[in-house]
């Protein structure tokens, strides 16, 4: 029952539908964990990696699991990824894996996961579903990575801090201070400047969308003033 | 001369907006000049630079808004919002923290919710608890000490040193406030010990605070000028005045363990934000009933907050606490309106 096309799929997932900036899904940890740039991009790869793979497991079980009891079995699928997701961090990122804490394991509570398991992977094929579940958690990704570097700017003055956590010890030169001696702006840092931040992203995808239906306005055809509409009775096929 | 028959209704014509903010601006000269008497030149520096950011943002907004610059800008009130909260910060904080303040109270705290009128919450306690919130450590350490106990005073060079270079030297100025001073030592000594304290003792020897009872007198005196010239109505700034002497007298009557009352109404903010903040037309309460309501939780608030909370000052956020209430307190105590034999209270079944 696919109808999208897979361009239509990935403008959904990036822009039109983005679960963060549209469905408002996943707030949780968009907001407590964007102080940083590498906070936010650790996170955002984990529920890359956990939404692909769920979105795929899901499709591919999508004509076994009676109706019914398809939201736990999808819980179930998507708590084994998180599972491995929290492991595989522990392994090899173990310190960002301490700052990100509690927030590994809550990606399973995260209703954008479970929402695309639901509304998308359990209704089409498998294709579809990664990259559904890919472009999706890509919007996801770069609104986080965003809000992270607005924060980490405002609030800390710096970009790019402690990317080593991330990237190994070659990242740690990767440090941008923007304005020496900065004194640090708590607001940002915490919660409630990620809710002002947040608002301000929306609010510009917002203007951005506007401006675009303003030009589609203006190209189509100008309603004239004084045209008469064609009188018809009957049926219009 | 022939005298000219005027007909009724006598009433004069209201007041503009201006004329408010003018008669507002007006009222709060004693309480200025009181602060630059006893804490030095530093308010007025505040003044003059949260006045310049104000404006410059108010004309940036409206420029970005597409609407009239000067028009909006003649009716002053960003002008009072830039002072009130010049008024609100130590008098030596560094000038980052007022341009910060200054300019998240305009943009933000004014003209994102759609301009004056529309604000839910007063705009110069938004700033002020943002940069309260953000600067702990400049919003602590930046109130000066009385100047009857500075051996030299501070002169207008020295003031902008501290604000905009150096802060050099500036430790051997400043001092905590008394309700700060008070708060952290009656833990461990009496009444009796912490008056003992130069601070609460003064220059001569008897005075206690006398410094800041300067400053609230001032401010009470542009207060009653308000009242008198009806720019507000006694309901909420009584009703947070009584509230609060009634909360302290309650559970601090006790001085060696609590904040004795005098303290509590003149040497903070108490009176500047009885009269000057939480009266601000837009975002109080507007009922009768209501303002009583909205008073009395400032009151309540600042006491709780100053006796029970980590911030020794507190009207600020008891203020914006009841911002959030008032659209709710109004929904509720609205008066009976002439005809009908029951106010319109509430929301009905069919809303």
């Amino acid at each position: 029952m696919s109808t999208k096309s897979l361009s239509q799929i990935s403008k959904d997932g990036l822009w039109t539908n983005n679960p963060a900036l549209v469905q408002l899904l996943g707030l949780c940890p968009l907001l407590a964990v964007t102080g940083t740039v590498v906070n936010a991009l650790g996170l955002g790869l984990a529920t890359m990696l956990v939404l692909v793979g769920s979105n795929l497991a899901v499709s591919l079980v999508r004509n076994y699991v009676p109706n019914a009891v398809r939201l736990p079995a999808f819980v179930m699928i998507i708590a084994s990824y998180v599972t491995c997701t929290e492991l595989l961090m522990q392994a090899y990122t173990y310190e960002l894996y301490t700052v990100l804490g509690i927030f590994i394991p809550l990606i399973v509570t995260n209703c954008a996961i479970l929402g695309r398991a639901d509304a998308f992977a359990a209704k089409n094929p498998i294709l579809p579903s990664i990259l559904d579940g890919f472009m999706m958690a890509m919007g996801f990704a770069v609104v986080l990575v965003l809000l992270g570097a607005l924060r980490e700017a405002i609030g800390q003055g710096t970009l790019f801090s402690n990317m080593d956590l991330l990237f190994g010890e070659s990242a740690k030169t990767w440090e941008l201070v923007l304005i020496n001696d900065y004194p640090d702006f708590l607001f940002a840092i915490l919660p409630p400047g990620a809710f002002v931040g947040m608002g301000l992203l929306i609010a510009f995808k917002n203007i951005i969308d506007q401006k675009i239906k303003e030009r589609e306005d203006a190209k189509k055809e100008p309603i004239i003033a004084g045209s008469k509409r064609v009188r018809v009775t009957g049926k219009i096929s | 001369m022939k005298l000219l028959n005027i007909s009724s209704p006598h009433t004069t014509r209201a007041l503009s907006t201006s004329n408010v903010m003018l008669n507002v601006l007006l009222a709060l000269i004693p309480g200025i000049i009181a602060l630059t008497y006893f804490f030095g030149p530093g308010h007025i520096i505040q003044i003059v630079i949260a006045s310049s950011v104000a404006i410059a943002c108010e004309a940036l907004v409206m420029k970005a808004r597409k609407r009239p610059i000067l028009f909006y800008l003649k009716d002053y009130s960003a002008l009072l919002t830039a002072v009130l909260l010049a008024l609100s910060l130590p008098p030596y904080a560094p000038y980052w923290v007022t341009i910060v303040a200054t300019g998240f109270a305009i943009i933000v705290g004014k003209h994102l919710y759609g301009g004056l009128g529309q604000n839910p919450f007063n705009p110069a306690m938004v700033g002020f608890a943002l940069v309260l919130v953000s600067f702990p450590v400049p919003m602590t350490t930046s109130w000066s000490a009385p100047s009857e106990l500075l051996a030299t005073g501070i002169s207008f060079s020295d003031a902008l040193g501290f604000i905009f270079s150096s802060r050099e030297g500036l430790d051997a100025i400043t001092s905590a406030t008394p309700l700060d001073a008070y708060k952290h030592q009656v833990a461990l000594s009496t009444a009796q010990e912490i008056y003992q304290n130069p601070l609460f003792k003064g220059a001569d020897q008897s005075s206690i605070v006398l410094a800041w009872q300067w400053v609230s007198a001032g401010f009470l005196l542009g207060g009653a000028y308000l009242l008198w010239k009806r720019i507000f109505t006694w309901h909420i700034p009584l009703s947070l005045l009584a509230t609060l002497v009634l909360c302290s007298l309650i559970f601090g009557w006790d001085a060696d363990s609590y904040v004795p009352t005098s303290l509590h109404l003149l040497a903070g903010a108490t009176i500047l934000g009885a009269f000057f903040i939480a009266t601000d037309p837009v975002s109080a309460s507007t009922t009768p009933l209501g303002k009583l309501i909205y008073g009395a939780g400032i009151g309540i608030f600042i006491y709780i907050i100053r006796t029970w909370g980590s911030y020794p000052d507190a009207v600020a956020f008891a203020v914006l606490l009841m911002n959030f209430a008032a659209p709710f307190i109004d929904q509720y105590t609205q008066p009976r309106t002439y005809g009908h034999a029951k106010p319109k209270r509430g929301l009905a079944a069919k809303d």
